[in-house]
């Protein structure tokens, strides 16, 4: 599963609907707000077991994307 | 209309069990959640399948962080998903500030409070996803009032309140709900063996001026995690015959 498929689940889930996302969906349209924000970088943390922190200050998916293998590529 | 599940802590025995029965007849299954052993809440499993509901008993020390996430991830895995949290389990270690030591202070806030956060944290993001969810955590009077003698358990429930509230403001956009029960002197086997003079003494605190029954505090819970009460969060419910007025 790429990382962008496991996005889209973690996101879907949360939002609790199937949502289409690409690289360049912007968080202001998929319109989560901060409590989504923290589930979804909660769950993204497990699902990898990484650590991404509490200020990620991010506007697309494609970012948030590049973040997660960064972080796994560091682990 | 769906079974609700209820999770309840302290649910083996005493008021959580009366509480779990009381939800018990009223179409939710029930998660028993206590410290002592299975066989210790026998009594009430069976009572709670006798009431129809599915009834499971999961072995948890709630002071234990990894372990509360463990049982409420089995809870879940078990039942589908978690509706209504009770935060009932508590412990005592009365003494006089002077004689008290820091373990009583550290064990009692640890179980009693922390307990609490515990099991929110960790059935929140479950509740959160759904949309929905009812959360009742059993406070005392003396959170409000304080009891010489009980600083510890005092504190705790105090601290109780203002973690209610916290929740409910974090929470109430996703369809949760956070409120406390405050109850005042429950007739238990502690109260049974006052003598009369004490009990006297005790009464003329009490506006209605008679004990109140475990069965009063489930009827408070079951109310809080109604539809009747869907527009209440963040709310202190005292169950006390009017003594902390």
């Amino acid at each position: 599963m790429t990382t962008l498929e496991k996005l889209k689940e973690i996101l879907s889930e949360c939002k609790g609907e199937d949502l289409d996302i690409t690289p360049e969906t912007t968080f202001d349209e998929l319109e989560f707000d901060s409590l989504d924000k923290v589930d979804i970088v909660m769950q993204i943390e497990e699902a990898y077991d990484i650590s991404l922190g509490d200020n990620m200050q991010l506007s697309t998916v494609g970012e948030l994307i590049a973040k997660i293998d960064e972080a796994v590529a560091n682990k | 209309m769906e079974k609700r599940v209820a999770l309840i802590t302290g649910a083996g025995r005493g008021i959580g069990a009366k509480i779990a029965l009381t939800l018990a007849q009223d179409n939710t299954d029930i998660a028993v959640v206590d410290y002592s052993d299975e066989e210790a809440a026998k009594e009430t499993l069976d009572a709670l399948a006798q009431a129809g509901a599915v009834a499971r008993y999961y072995k948890c020390d709630v002071s234990d962080f990894a372990g509360t996430k463990a049982v409420v991830d089995q809870i879940v895995k078990d039942f589908g998903k978690i509706d209504i949290l009770v935060n009932n389990a508590g412990v005592t270690a009365d003494k006089l500030i002077m004689r008290m030591e820091e373990a009583d202070w550290d064990r009692v806030l640890r179980i009693n409070l922390k307990g609490c956060f515990n099991m929110i944290k960790h059935v929140t993001p479950y509740m959160m996803r759904k949309r929905y969810g009812r959360i009742v955590s059993i406070s005392s009077v003396v959170g409000l009032m304080g009891n010489a003698g009980q600083a510890n358990y005092s504190a705790s429930k105090a601290g109780i309140i203002g973690l209610t509230k916290s929740v409910a403001k974090e929470f109430g956009s996703r369809g949760i709900t956070a409120n406390a029960v405050a109850p005042g002197f429950i007739k238990t086997a502690m109260t049974d063996a006052l003598t009369e003079e004490q009990k006297q003494a005790m009464y003329k605190l009490i506006p209605l001026g008679s004990l109140g029954e475990t069965e009063d505090i489930a009827q408070a819970v079951k109310f809080l995690v109604s539809d009747c009460a869907r527009y209440i969060t963040g709310e202190v419910l005292r169950v006390d015959g009017g003594m902390c007025m």
